[in-house]
């Protein structure tokens, strides 16, 4: 009996053990992004810090690493998204409340469903590789900022698309019955009963789109926006820069001076991201205390 | 707008005729849904452009270099003569850096979903997740330097043969930026694990590790399969991390240190050069991009059906 006994207990005791291991084993995997994240932003600023001076954001780039700036760059990623914000907004929008509810159940709309999720799969030098073919050679856009907002807008369109299905599959029924009931028609109930509370989580999936456009790089390196810009885009058919490409433009140069700057050049556009995702937390949560 | 809409109503209610008849309400009631399916039609438009102006180009690609000898030359110099048209040392390039990617985060990924799921108090969870879900919200071009500037000086310090452009550090970096694909998925899957067949298991008297093992695990494997299938995609699209990082020595090598070429790289490295419209070079991009497309469509097809077919239903 005893001899049982202390078996079943040693068991016990070794599955205690290996619990406890594996334990700490998935804590150190954990760990390991939190890590990761942190040697990325560190590594980051240490290299980048000095060169993050008032210059950097009046300045052109330049041949000269210590003449260089990003004001183009900046400027450029501000106008793409004052661009494709509102083209993307309506097309996604329009595109989630079609399929939410207006469309009928049937092998178009389910078509359009699966090519959605299949469109967000697609690597995005993919889009770049259409916006070369359609914008820059089909419709001669050349390398121009609506031509790289337009590649943009298709790379996000599925995103924001998904997310404001979601935003408007949230509002509940009864608002709908309630609507129609008081004798609204269906364009009448959509518009004023169902969109006014599914904008605020529409917004922030569009925020949240918004900011994954301006950290893409490749699409726009697709349409041959890796120019030497030291001039202000004066109109959609000008040639530009963003952020992204030029943080890659200075990667690209040998000088160490040039790494530097291609490291506040990433801090700018880290900042920029945050306050992007901040905006569209502090929507997300006043919208979740309303419902 | 919707004021315009209002005042109609009103009026014309206020006349006595039907409001729904010859109103702006009935216009947009009629409009609306048609204007409404050609934004839903962008999308489906979208694929279609891919597809054509892939294929089309392709098409043309393959009148001047034959498609067997695309698909398995084993040379790939496209822009110094005597030219070779071969893809392989460019799939074998994004493979390399695939796999260790994958061996990077599909083991850490999978060890932070058991962790956050099985493991963790929820107040750590509710710090963790959003740390890991920044991670997947870097810009590539971020990771790129990343890999440049601190990784491999790393990996140059353990292995001197190293140099500064090497698969093995772009790989590793393209594998931390897949980790929170890996672990969220995952951990939806897990957490899709029905309570009841945990607290089965330990009235049993099992361990926290042996519920994850022998049920969790089991239960939530199409959900898992399918985040790793997705992972190994999205890796195979990535673009700056390699472009930066990996070099642009198209290389038929399992050498790990040694500096290769990926597909997207090259796509990037020949969009740099002012390459005249209708050349070999031009048409190669879109050779190599219909690749590319092609591989990930079907592995992301692979993932949903995966995780569909596989499903446990409770």
């Amino acid at each position: 009996m005893n001899i049982f006994e202390d078996a079943n207990r040693r068991q016990i005791a070794n599955r205690r053990n290996i619990d406890f291991i594996l334990h700490i084993l998935f804590v150190l995997a954990t760990s390991i992004g939190v890590v990761a994240l942190c040697a990325l932003i560190v590594d980051i600023v240490v290299d980048g810090v000095a060169r993050l001076q008032p210059e950097l954001f009046t300045e052109f780039p330049s041949r000269k690493a210590e003449n260089s700036g990003m004001k183009s760059a900046l400027v450029g990623t501000i106008y793409m998204l004052i661009i494709m914000a509102p083209i993307s907004f309506i097309f996604g929008v329009g595109a989630a409340i079609y399929l939410e509810e207006y469309a009928k159940k049937g092998w178009l709309t389910r078509l359009i469903q699966l090519n959605i999720s299949t469109l967000a799969g697609v690597p995005s030098i993919v889009y770049g590789i259409l916006g070369l073919a359609l914008f820059v050679r089909l419709m001669s856009l050349e390398k121009s900022l609506i031509a790289g907002a337009l590649t943009m807008t298709l790379l996000v369109l599925p995103i924001i698309i998904v997310s404001a299905q979601e935003a408007i599959r949230a509002v509940p029924k009864s608002r709908r019955d309630a609507s129609f009931a008081l004798g609204a028609t269906k364009w009448q109930t959509v518009s004023r009963s169902v969109m006014p509370s599914a904008i605020p989580g529409i917004l922030t999936g569009v925020i949240l789109a918004m900011s994954r456009a301006i950290g893409e790089t490749a699409p726009l390196v697709m349409i041959g926006a890796l120019t030497y810009v030291a001039f202000l885009p004066d109109g959609l058919k000008d040639s530009f820069t963003v952020i992204p490409i030029q943080v890659y433009n200075w990667l690209s140069k040998p000088q160490i001076e040039f790494k530097e700057l291609a490291a506040s050049g990433i801090i700018v556009l880290l900042v920029l991201l945050l306050l992007m995702n901040l905006s569209a937390i502090l929507l997300r949560n006043k919208y979740q205390k309303n419902v | 707008m919707p004021n315009k809409d209002t005042s109609s109503l009103n009026t014309s209610t206020i006349s006595g005729s039907n409001p729904f008849k010859n109103s702006k309400v009935s216009i947009m009631n009629k409009v609306m849904p048609f204007l409404l399916f050609l934004c839903a039609i962008v999308s489906v438009l979208t694929t279609v452009g891919i597809v054509i102006t892939l294929a089309t180009e392709t098409y043309q690609f393959f009148k001047h270099i034959p498609i067997f000898d695309f698909l398995f030359g084993t040379k790939w110099s496209p822009l110094i003569p005597p030219k070779s048209y071969g893809i392989l040392p460019l799939l074998g390039g994004t493979l390399l850096i695939t796999v260790i990617a994958c061996l990077v985060a599909v083991p850490i990924g999978l060890a932070s979903a058991i962790y956050l799921s099985e493991y963790a108090p929820k107040s750590v969870r509710k710090v963790i997740k959003p740390i890991l879900e920044v991670l997947a919200g870097v810009p590539t071009i971020v990771y790129g330097y990343f890999a440049l500037s601190f990784v491999t000086p790393i990996i140059q310090f353990f292995f001197n043969s190293a140099g500064i452009f090497n698969a093995l550090s772009a790989g590793i970096v393209v594998g931390i930026m897949i980790i929170p694909m890996v672990s969220s998925l995952s951990e939806d899957a897990m957490s899709a694990v029905p309570r009841s067949l945990r607290d089965g298991a330990y009235a049993l008297g099992a361990t926290r590790f042996e519920v994850a093992l022998k049920i969790v695990v089991p239960a939530a494997f199409s959900g898992i399969v399918a985040s790793a299938v997705l992972a190994f995609s999205r890796a195979i699209g990535e673009t700056m991390i390699v472009t930066l990082a990996a070099g642009s020595t198209p290389n038929l090598t399992v050498n790990p240190l040694d500096s290769i070429q990926t597909m997207t790289a090259y796509i990037v490295q020949v969009s740099l050069g002012d390459t005249p419209h209708g050349s070999l070079e031009y048409g190669s991009i879109f050779a190599v991009g219909m690749t590319l497309f092609v591989i990930t469509f079907l592995l992301n097809i692979l993932a949903q059906y995966v995780a569909r077919r596989f499903r446990e239903e409770y």
